[in-house]
């Protein structure tokens, strides 16, 4: 347990950038990480720790900011050239060959040859085996890596880091999919690798691992560094202050309005390994909002109820009767609206126009003799656009070429052409400008106004507090608190959905 | 391979104690003696399936009309014939692997079997070398701008090469129109090759092999064949390896041009005749063979050996058919059907093994 001060730094960032188009992703990244510890990176989602491991992998290459390995000055133009430097980086989703064997998995690209430059696969097969063994698990050095499950998956990234020789090992949420027996495992792995001299950085949002295995923290927000502290002198309360750090503005108009009957009622759903005894109810006029890390399972639960996706035990009732399971048009015929994500991929015919895109769901009411005529479907999504303000100059404009707020609102448009008396909506403003940011909430407040449930999930935690009636947080698959609106900070919320209550217990 | 070391040995845990030997092969090989690893490899190998297929074929065929094999005719032809398409198809193979297709190698052999052609016109007393030098220069060079296409436009193989299959189908034509280069306007020793043998084999089917067994030898033992599998098995993976994708796949693409190349040289040679239409639809026989040789579609597995055990299969299947009394169109037919149940098998053990490994993982 060396202490960080001794040791020289081997890898430093200062004010690193880099931005996609008009969306700056990274700020201003800077973390120095010594030889021979634990750096923990934390941060809200899209506070920009991805976007930093990218730039240290050579993924992406940095606009602006320095990048020192060793004290020298470094440039990465490929994934290639930062794993020569010695930089290794195990990515949320290990990325394995399955057609090929585990041996092949950890050496492709650096074979051992023999004479003749041909591959040594006897002494490959020796070398994988004598890695497992000192990691202290068995896996056969010959078997393929398809179904090797996430934690097996992880040991080969990093037998692949150690054959490297890698000065830096970057994990990127490692533990997420693993269970408590494994994560131990990886843990005594990794301090075996910092008591060789290595610099690990250790992304996770679960604060009770991070104050188990990490020497020092750096918290990042929206793109910014914002500190770098010992583990010994700081605790949870005062890391949540960091990556939270900003006060709930007026950004957010949310209207009171009056709050009725429940409308949806959610009892104890559950889907193995996705998310578990999930119970609450969304009330007429009520925004509540489903909050909760990336990959808590909160999309899960929304399309669960909406019956994209299979659940195993429980029941969903709109308006009092039962939503049949792995149904959607059921749950649309029932008064159910649902607004994924990703608008592009699955909300939104983008090449075709606003009209007919508006008109898509309600088209089987609009057909007369089976066929659809233009102007039918115009006069039915005509309405709609007006009312939500679509800057379009006219509804045959193709969808694609709109902004992203127009999209979301012709999405909207789209769903409400149905009548639902429950919407669900999946980060409403996410890749939408803040000036149309505001307009997405404005309408959302009304239509609660006007008496809609809405169910709203929201990585962003602004968001929720200010448009959400009512706040439920996820925590890997369960629900972990209900926060009234009076009573929901930043604070509480943040906790709730890190588990970091646990820890401080 | 006595009966016994087929057995796990006695300290084998859990997972073998109820004797699945199908989930120890697929598990542990390690386990397993060396001898009955390779004896696992080699004999339940595709590969191994195909060529059975193929020596039941010809044993049908000799039983109904012994100069099938026995005769000097029969057993040249059984070799020669299929000698252009192991050419194409190592290369189709090496393409495919790579979760790539070539569809334009039918029209590059035509270019360069008319450039065949018209070099020994054009320029009196050409050596022959120089010749399958041009060839494979040419093929390769067509082959290069398929995979710059490919690897820099990122465009799917399927449009580029589609694209280009018609482009240098039009080149030919535009080349050569209605000229025909006969086999009077080519040395006699070139057409020789054509049909001379060496121990009763002949040379082309000797160059053929020769070429599979470089390429096979190649995606085995060299880095860059692994990565080619590799990059095959999951391209995005492939680029956070850190693996030169770009040019593993551009070297995929003039492999295949330069075999299309000299398999247009070979043409010429064999047949003495060269017209545009030459090798018209050769490209599907080539992508058909490599994919019941065993090579998975969408890339990632399978052998050149087996591509080339495929394409012999496809053209002896072709030539004992009428042998064996099948009428023209149920020809066609068998063909279409041995594709699609190499794919079916295919996907099926596919499956099958998922679900076994899926079973294993679950159950630990």
């Amino acid at each position: 347990m060396a202490g960080p001060s001794t040791r020289a730094t081997t890898l430093e960032l200062r004010d690193v950038a880099k931005s996609f188009g008009p969306v700056v992703a990274l700020r201003s990244g800077s973390i120095a990480v010594d030889a021979g510890s634990i750096h923990a990176l934390v941060g809200e989602n899209g506070a920009g720790k991805s976007t930093l491991v990218k730039i240290v992998a050579g993924v992406y290459r940095r606009d602006a900011g320095e990048m020192l390995l060793e004290g020298e000055r470094v440039d990465f133009s490929s994934t290639a050239d930062s794993k020569d430097r010695g930089i290794a980086v195990i990515y949320q989703e290990p990325t394995l060959f399955p057609d090929l064997s585990v041996t092949e998995n950890i050496f492709m690209g650096r074979q051992i040859l023999n004479r003749g430059r041909r591959i040594d696969r006897a002494a490959m097969y020796a070398e994988a085996e004598a890695l497992f063994a000192r990691l202290g698990v068995r896996i056969d050095p010959r078997r393929p890596a398809e179904g090797l499950s996430i934690a097996d998956q992880q040991i080969i990234e990093i037998a692949k880091a150690i054959s490297l020789d890698a000065k830096v090992l970057v994990m990127d949420e490692p533990t997420a999919a693993l269970s408590g027996v494994e994560v131990d495992r990886l843990f005594a792995v990794a301090r075996s690798l910092r008591d060789e001299g290595r610099a690990l950085i250790f992304i996770s949002h679960r604060f009770d691992e991070v104050f188990e295995l990490c020497d020092r923290i750096t918290v990042m927000r929206d793109g910014d560094y914002v500190a770098t502290l010992d583990t010994t002198s700081t605790n949870v309360d005062d890391i949540v202050a960091l990556m939270v750090g900003r006060e709930v503005g007026d950004l957010f108009p949310k209207t009171p309005a009056d709050i009725g009957a429940p409308v949806l009622e959610v009892r104890g759903l559950t889907s193995t390994g996705v998310f578990h005894d999930v119970s609450f109810e969304v009330r007429a006029g009520e925004i509540v909002g489903l909050a909760g890390l990336v990959g808590a399972g909160r999309s899960e639960i929304a399309r669960a109820v909406f019956g994209v996706d299979r659940y195993e035990s429980g029941s969903v009732t709109l308006s009092g009767k039962p939503v049949p399971s792995h149904n959607p048009r059921a749950a649309i015929r029932a008064g159910m609206a649902f607004i994924p994500e990703d608008r592009r991929k699955q909300g939104l015919v983008t090449d075709a126009s606003v009209a007919r895109n508006v008109a898509a769901v309600v088209r089987s009411g609009l057909a007369k003799a089976g066929f659809l005529t233009g102007r039918a479907e115009s006069r039915a999504a005509g309405p709609w656009a007006g009312r939500l303000e679509v800057k379009t100059s006219a509804l045959d404009m193709t969808a694609a070429t709109m902004s992203g707020g127009n999209q979301q609102k012709v999405v909207i448009a789209k769903w409400l052409a149905t009548n639902p008396t429950l919407l669900v909506i999946d980060e409403p403003t996410r890749g939408i400008d803040v000036g149309t940011k505001a307009e997405v909430h404005r309408l959302l407040s009304e239509l609660a106004g006007q008496g809609l449930a809405i169910l709203m999930i929201s990585s962003e935690l602004p968001e929720v507090l200010g448009m959400a009636d009512r706040i439920l947080v996820v925590c890997e698959g369960r629900l972990t608190a209900d926060i009234s609106r009076e009573d929901a900070t930043p604070e509480n919320v943040m906790r709730a959905a890190t588990r970091a209550q646990e820890a401080v217990r | 391979m006595s009966d016994t070391s087929m057995r796990p040995r006695p300290e084998s845990p859990v997972e073998t104690q109820h004797g699945d030997q199908e989930l120890e092969r697929l598990l542990e090989p390690s386990r397993q003696p060396a001898a009955v690893r390779a004896f696992n490899t080699v004999v339940r190998s595709r590969e191994m399936s195909i060529l059975l297929v193929l020596v039941l074929v010809v044993a049908a065929a000799t039983f109904k009309n012994p100069n099938f094999l026995f005769s000097n005719n029969g057993w040249r032809d059984l070799l020669l014939t299929p000698s252009i398409l192991l050419l194409l198809a190592a290369g189709q193979a090496v393409v495919i692997i790579t979760r790539n297709v070539d569809l334009s190698v039918g029209s590059v052999l035509a270019i360069t079997a008319y450039l065949t052609g018209r070099l020994f016109i054009d320029v009196p007393g050409i050596p022959i070398l120089a010749v399958v030098a041009a060839g494979i220069t040419v093929g390769g060079v067509l082959g290069l701008v398929n995979g710059l296409l490919v690897s820099l436009g990122r465009v799917p193989a399927l449009v580029i090469t589609l694209g280009t299959m018609y482009v240098y189908r039009g080149i030919v034509l535009t080349w050569a129109g209605s000229d025909r280069v006969n086999a009077g306007d080519m040395p006699r020793e070139f057409l020789r090759l054509g049909t001379r043998s060496v121990l009763s084999i002949p040379v082309l089917f000797i160059v053929a092999v020769v070429v599979v067994v470089a390429v096979g030898y190649y995606l085995h033992a060299h880095r860059g064949g692994r990565e080619m599998y590799a990059i095959g098995s999951d391209p995005n993976a492939a680029v956070l390896y850190g693996l030169p994708v770009r040019r593993r796949v551009l070297s995929a693409f003039v492999l295949s041009g330069a075999l299309a190349g000299l398999a247009g040289v070979v043409h010429a040679a064999r047949y003495g005749t060269v017209s545009s239409g030459a090798g018209a639809s050769i490209e599907l026989e080539a992508v058909a063979a490599v994919v019941i040789g065993g090579v998975a579609i969408f890339g990632g597995s399978g052998t050149v050996w087996g591509a080339a055990i495929g394409a012999m299969l496809l053209v002896t299947i072709d030539r004992a058919l009428p042998i064996l009394g099948i009428p023209d169109f149920w020809q066609r037919a068998v063909v279409g059907v041995l594709i699609i149940s190499a794919i079916v098998l295919d996907r099926v053990l596919s499956v099958r093994r998922t679900r076994k490994l899926i079973e294993a993982r679950d159950q630990s």
